[in-house]
This record gives structure tokens, sequence and C-alpha cells, in this order.
């Protein structure tokens, strides 16, 4: 976030405390987190006390108060996903990358994020990366997108080095 | 685009779009829904673009990308008219053909067509398919005609009609009086009188009155809301017009889930659009109606699916609910009359006000008219969005529509309502579709989440999953939901991995009780209703568990063991290579064993496994 990603986005919505939630939204989009810099930030631009803004921030699930990996697997844990076993694949993700979710691999690479739904039932079990959708998943084809990924962050620091 | 200053100017408009878009001979209507995008609708519409003005097309074929057309499973689907040609799983590779046979020479490809799996035959018209035959599509079928991001689309397909119908002439009163007499009641769960509500708002004392679609959607497992507001956002922003006019609102808001980063941008396009078009705004077509629609987007949070929680979050602050003496038509959003309505409920509305309320009546039962937009999924064949009268069994949705069970497993039950729903077995399937008769039965219509179970889904475990569910995302306001659900939750742990006593099941049903009785909000006090449901048609299940230490399912992993079956296996080795805890040994060509003390169960052998060889008991 620079200084003038905040202007841009407390623009419009200074003084307007129902704006917390959409602001924390559009931080997220460009941070992929809520720092604790930007909730002072959001604290003092919209008037909302600081407790205030932790407390949303740390209420809805949609906010992340730690930074994610370069790679957030988002496994859709609906009930539709669920009787096609997505809970085979959290535990595949879980188990294969070490991590819960939530938390971030040791190399940075990898992060894991459940969500309730991400309203493409008839296709399950989703999961997501960086907004592309992976449908019909089983363990295996997960095994093959985590490589798949994996290389793709060894090639990139192959040509970068 | 020019404002428009009265109806008749809109009228004037309607006639020249539709004017223009005569020149066109061929329309192909393809979905650019959330789920064919994930099918990759984007690369065919990409190539379709490309191929179209490679020879020249542009002018007379129209390419309308639409939302979602409701048979997800089979995507990217497209249609073609004149002709209503239905083709699925369409690829980039199959474009050429379909812009020189179809476009170009009007001829079918054969292999596009949809190919029922259980006849074997082949539908060419999209009308035609067992899938839709047996569908009533008021709603969804008005997606199909419409580019969401185009407001002139809707207003070629009749669009704001209902809008300049209700503003020349029909009083608030007179609304309210044809939605009570339509008998429509909420889509979005509770099934409450859509016209009582109004006529309350409207009653309530107030200079400020605010009306809100909830699009925030938090059943998971449905996405009928996702589908109407990404596919058609004007439809739902005259609904809300109307309902502003009836109960005299000056402000909207659209709450909608983050996670549906379509709904989101379609609805903001079309928030601008009408604001420049003024269809919002200060005297709307020369009217005495002005009325705005603000964008609020969730944090996701279920609890917000309860009208207090979701007007605290619309105002930015935690999705808390509150004790409802006053009701939220009385005191809603910053402490103001407030009339919330589901998206589905506010869809229904300009059909209603255009062909009157006893159209609407005609369809549906005694108590729950109309049609209602199920999200069919789970283990059946045909998966998606159906919209069926209310009244329909629930037999003909699960087997004429979804063409029933998948690799031969028989079906064993269906979940409908989401958490605060339950599960019905397969000797209920005779039931209507119909708010009253499935809350006899122990479930709910709810926001109309259809999941589909066979052998393969054991009920404690849908049980235990709802429970985690509801615990994880219980608000913790008040006792019996915050703890009460906790300790239910552990208990179901307990019988799932192999722990449980018999007593358990009569504590369960004693939380369950006392937590439906005391609860603060709704949500809370529908939460043990899996766990009801499941007790009272899967007892057998529950007792397999406890007593058995069994899960005949196979599903709860602390009861069950991974074996190789030698005769299946041909010792290729592929499972051994992608275990990653090394649990599978053997040598090349013979058959393989799994050590079960090193297996976690994590299933990537089974679906790696081409011959079908690892058993799970």
């Amino acid at each position: 976030m620079t200084p003038s990603d905040y202007a841009r986005i407390l623009e419009g919505r200074r003084s307007q405390p129902h704006q917390l939630i959409e602001a924390l939204q559009d931080i997220q989009e460009i941070d992929g987190y809520v720092s604790e810099e930007a909730m002072k930030i959001v604290s003092l631009g919209l008037g909302v006390p600081i407790i205030e803004v932790y407390r949303v921030a740390s209420f809805y699930k949609a906010f992340r108060l730690h930074p994610a990996g370069k790679y957030t697997l988002t496994l859709c844990t609906g009930t539709a996903c669920h009787v096609r076993n997505s809970h085979l694949l959290i535990d595949y993700a879980i188990d294969i990358l070490g991590v819960q979710p939530g938390e971030v691999t040791p190399d940075g690479l990898f992060s894991i994020q459940q969500v309730n739904c991400l309203g493409a039932c008839a296709l399950g079990p989703i999961v997501a990366e960086n907004g592309t959708y992976y449908h019909h998943m089983t363990p295996g084809k997960l095994r093959k997108l985590i490589d798949t990924l994996r290389n793709k962050a060894e090639e990139k620091q192959y040509v970068e080095a | 685009m020019l404002r428009l200053n009265s109806y008749r100017e809109l009228e004037h408009l309607r006639e020249q779009l539709r004017q223009q878009r005569q020149v066109y001979k061929t329309t192909v209507m393809i979905c650019g829904g959330t789920g064919c995008q994930a099918s990759r609708s984007s690369s065919v519409i990409e190539a379709i673009r490309s191929e179209l003005s490679k020879q020249g097309l542009t002018d007379s074929v129209r390419l309308c990308v639409t939302g979602c057309h409701g048979f997800c499973e089979q995507g990217p689907v497209m249609i073609i008219e004149p002709g209503n040609i239905f083709y699925c799983q369409v690829t980039p590779e199959d474009v050429f053909e379909i812009v020189f046979h179809t476009f170009v020479k009007g001829k079918v490809v054969e292999r596009l067509l949809y190919k029922d799996m259980v006849s074997g035959k082949s539908y060419q018209m999209e009308t035609e398919i067992p899938f839709y035959r047996a569908q009533d599509r008021q709603i969804l079928s008005q997606n199909l005609n419409v580019d969401p991001c185009s407001v002139e689309d809707y207003i070629i397909s009749g669009g704001y009609s209902a809008l300049t119908k209700v503003l020349s002439g029909v009083s608030p009163e007179e609304i309210i009086k044809e939605i009570k007499s339509s008998g429509l009641r909420g889509r979005g769960g509770g099934g409450f009188p859509t016209g009582n509500k109004w006529s309350e708002c409207r009653e309530a004392p107030s200079a400020e009155k605010y009306v809100i679609c909830n699009a925030d959607e938090g059943d998971p497992g449905a996405y009928m809301d996702r589908c109407v507001l990404e596919g058609n956002p004007h439809l739902i922003l005259e609904g809300m017009m109307i309902g502003a006019w009836a109960v005299g609102a000056s402000k909207g808001y659209i709450y909608v889930r983050n996670e549906y980063p379509l709904a989101v941008k379609h609805s903001r396009i079309a928030v601008k659009q009408a604001r420049e078009l003024g269809l919002l705004g200060e005297n709307i077509l020369g009217s005495a109606l002005s009325f705005d629609v603000e964008i609020a987007r969730g944090g996701g949070a279920f609890v917000c699916g309860e009208s207090t929680a979701l007007m605290a979050s619309v105002e930015g602050k935690v999705g808390e609910p509150r004790p409802k003496d006053v009701h939220t038509v009385v005191d809603g959003l910053y402490h103001k009359p407030t009339t919330l309505n589901n998206v589905e409920t506010w869809a229904n509305v300009p059909a209603i006000m255009l062909k009157g309320s006893s159209w609407f009546a005609s369809k549906g039962t005694q108590g729950s008219k109309g049609t209602k937009i199920l999200a069919l999924t789970g283990r059946i064949k045909n998966t998606g969005l159906v919209e069926v009268a209310m009244g329909t069994p629930i037999r003909t949705v699960v087997f004429d529509i979804g063409g029933g069970a998948v690799d031969g497993k028989a079906i064993k039950a269906v979940q409908t309502g989401g958490p605060s729903g339950g599960c019905l077995p397969v000797d209920k399937f005779d039931l209507a579709i119909d708010f009253d008769i499935l809350a006899e039965a122990g479930s709910m219509v709810g926001s109309g989440g259809m999941v589909v179970m066979d052998e393969g889904s054991c009920m404690v475990d849908v049980a235990k999953y709802f429970l985690t569910f509801l615990q994880d995302e219980s608000c913790g306001k008040c006792v019996p939901c915050r703890l009460g659900i906790d300790r239910m939750l552990e208990i179901i742990t307990d019988i799932t991995e192999g722990r449980g006593r018999p007593e358990q099941i009569d504590l369960l049903e004693e939380l369950a009780d006392t937590i439906s009785q005391t609860a603060l909000c709704g949500l809370g006090k529908t939460a043990p209703n899996p766990v009801i449901s499941t007790l009272r048609y899967f007892r057998s299940e529950y007792e397999a568990h406890i007593n058995n230490k069994k899960c005949p399912a196979g599903v709860c992993k602390s009861l069950i063991t991974y074996s190789i079956d030698p005769e299946k296996c041909t010792g290729c080795g592929i499972c051994l290579r992608v275990c990653s805890r090394k649990a599978i040994t053997g040598e090349k060509k013979e058959p393989h064993v799994i050590d079960t003390e090193l297996c976690q169960k994590c299933g990537v052998c089974i679906s790696e496994c081409k011959f079908d060889a690892i058993k799970v008991a």
C-alpha cells in the first residue's frame, strides 16, 4: 500500500464510519491482508476508533491480519463440495504443505484459505487460486496443481537470477 | 447515454434499440457466469469474437455473453437463435466449426449437442433437454436474453416496463395489495409474506426509510442469488425501485458477498448505468420517486443472513444480531424502518406488477405461490440451477431433472435449506417443495439449496459438517449458540472418531432442544436442525458408529481402513509414487500393499488409481 493507494481508497469515504468494511476490503485486495498500519490509517480517515476497526477486521472471515503466501489455495468447504469429499482436499493440503489454514509455508510460497462457498456448487469440489477456479478437484489433481505452482515459482527465480 | 425524463422517453429508447437490433440474423448466447468461467468459457468467448471478425460476420451475428444458464455441469454452454440450438462443453477448438457450419451454413454440429447419459439420445434444442423440460423458468430464463453489463439488452427485453407501469399510476397501497394477493413469500429462508413486510414498513412513521437486497447468500451450497444478481442486475434494481416506491424509501443497499466478484462488478455497473439514465436519482422518469442504491460488500459471515446482523454490517459494524422486540420494518438500518428482501424475492416483483398477482398465484400450492430456484448439487448426474413451480415433488427434481444417481450408487437423502434445514430420506421424496410441508417434515425450503447424498455419504459426518460450520460461524453473542453448539460438536466428534457412547444420543437431543428454545436469533434457534433431522431419519447410522464402531458409508476416517484389492491391482506403481507418507509398497507389476499404520487416508491413491483397486472398509 502506497500513500496514494490509501488516498484513493479513502476518497469519498472520509468521516463515514459505515464505509469501514468497504475500505478494509479494498485494502485487502491490494495487500492481500490488513496490516496494523492500514487499520490505523483507516481509523483516522473514517473517524472510527482503532479498537472498533480491529474488532471488525478480526470478526469477519474475509479479512486476513497477516500476509498470505505467494499462492493462496482457496478451498471451498460448502455443503455441495463437502459431500463430494472436499474434506479430503483440505486434509491433503494441510498434510503436504505442512501448514494450517491461515498460515504461510516457510518458503513464503503457499497459504491455505477455507471459504464457506464460492458459488460454483454444481462443479464441486472447487479450488481457486488467484481468481482461477479449478473444478471437480481430487487429491490427485490438487497434488498436480501444487507441483505446477511450485515449478512456476522456481522457474521465475531462475529467470530472475 | 442521455438521461430519461419521462416514461415516454424510455419507451422511445426501447423502440429505437429494438430497431437497431434487427440487423442481426443470428444471436449466440454464451454463458459467462461463474460456473462456466470455471470451465474456461472466457477462452471460448474470445475465440468466437476473433473468428467472427476474421470471417466478417460481426454485423450479422450478435455475440451475447450472458449470466448463468443453469446447467453448470455441462459448461461452457451456448444457445444459438434462431433454432434454440444448444451446444455444451464447448472448447476454443470447436469455435471454427460452430461459426462455419452453424452461423454461415445453418447446420448443426452434432457432436456438440447434449447427449443424455441415461438414454444415449442427443437433443438439438435447449427446451427439449430433460434437465430443462420439467422446469418452469420464469426468472432464470430472463438471464438468457441479457448481457448483464448492458442496460440496453435489459430495456430491449422489456426491462423497466413494470417500473413505468407502477410510476404512471399505481399507488403504493395498490402495489402492496398486489404483492399481498400474489402470495409471494420471502425466498431467502424465512418464507415470510413479502406484502405484509412491505405494508408494515409503509405504515411505520418516519421520513427516512430504506430498502435492502440481501445478496450475502450464506447457505454454503446455494448459489441462485449469485446467479440472478450476476446475470440480471437490472432486474433486481427494478424490483428494489418498485419496493422503494411502495414503502416510501429513498435509499437502498445491495449487500453482496465479496466472494462473488462478478456479482459485485455487475451490480456496480448496473447502478452506474441506471444513474446515468436517470433510473436512479431525483424524480425518476419525471415521477415523484427519488431513490438511489449503494453496493455494500459483506465480510463473509453466515450470521449476517440474520436481518439485524446484516443491517449492523451495512452500517460498517460487527455483524451481531440484536433482540427483535421491535421488528426491522420499524426499527432497522440506522434505526429507520427498513424492508429487507432476498435477491430472488426482489426478482419476482417486476413480473408480478406487470402480469398481475393472479398470474403469480396461479403457480404453486395453497400456501406457497410462484416458482422457486433450487441449487441442485451433490451426488447426482445433472447438477445446476433449477427453477420449478412450488409444489413440485422432490422426486421430480432429483430424478427427472437431476437424472438420478452417479456411479451406480443408490441415492439416500437430500439436504434442503442449508445449515438451518435438514436431511430428508428417499422415502420422503414424494413431498412437495412447499414452505409448510418441508417444515413439517423437519427440514425447510430455505434459500433453495438441494444437496443430494448417496450411500457414499455418511449422515453423521454431514451433521458434524454443519455443526463445525455453525460453531465456526456463531457470532458468540448468546451463550446457548456459542457454547451449546460447541458441546454438540464435541459429542458428535466423539461419535465419528469411535469414542461414542449410547447415552450421548439423548444428550445430543437435550442440547438441541435447549438451543432451539433459548438462542437469541433465528440462526441459533435453527442450528441444531441438521442433527435433529439426521437423528430422526438416520438413527441407525449413529448407532452403527457408536455400537459397532463402523462408518457404513466409509467416510469417517477413524473408523475406516484403506486396502488394495490384489485382484484389481496391476502393480503400475502410481499410488506408490503419489503417497506422501510412503505407506504403499510393492514390486513392479505385482499387487501393492498399504501399511495401515502409516496410511493417512488422504485419498490421493484412490483418485490416482486407474483400476479402482483401492478399497475403503
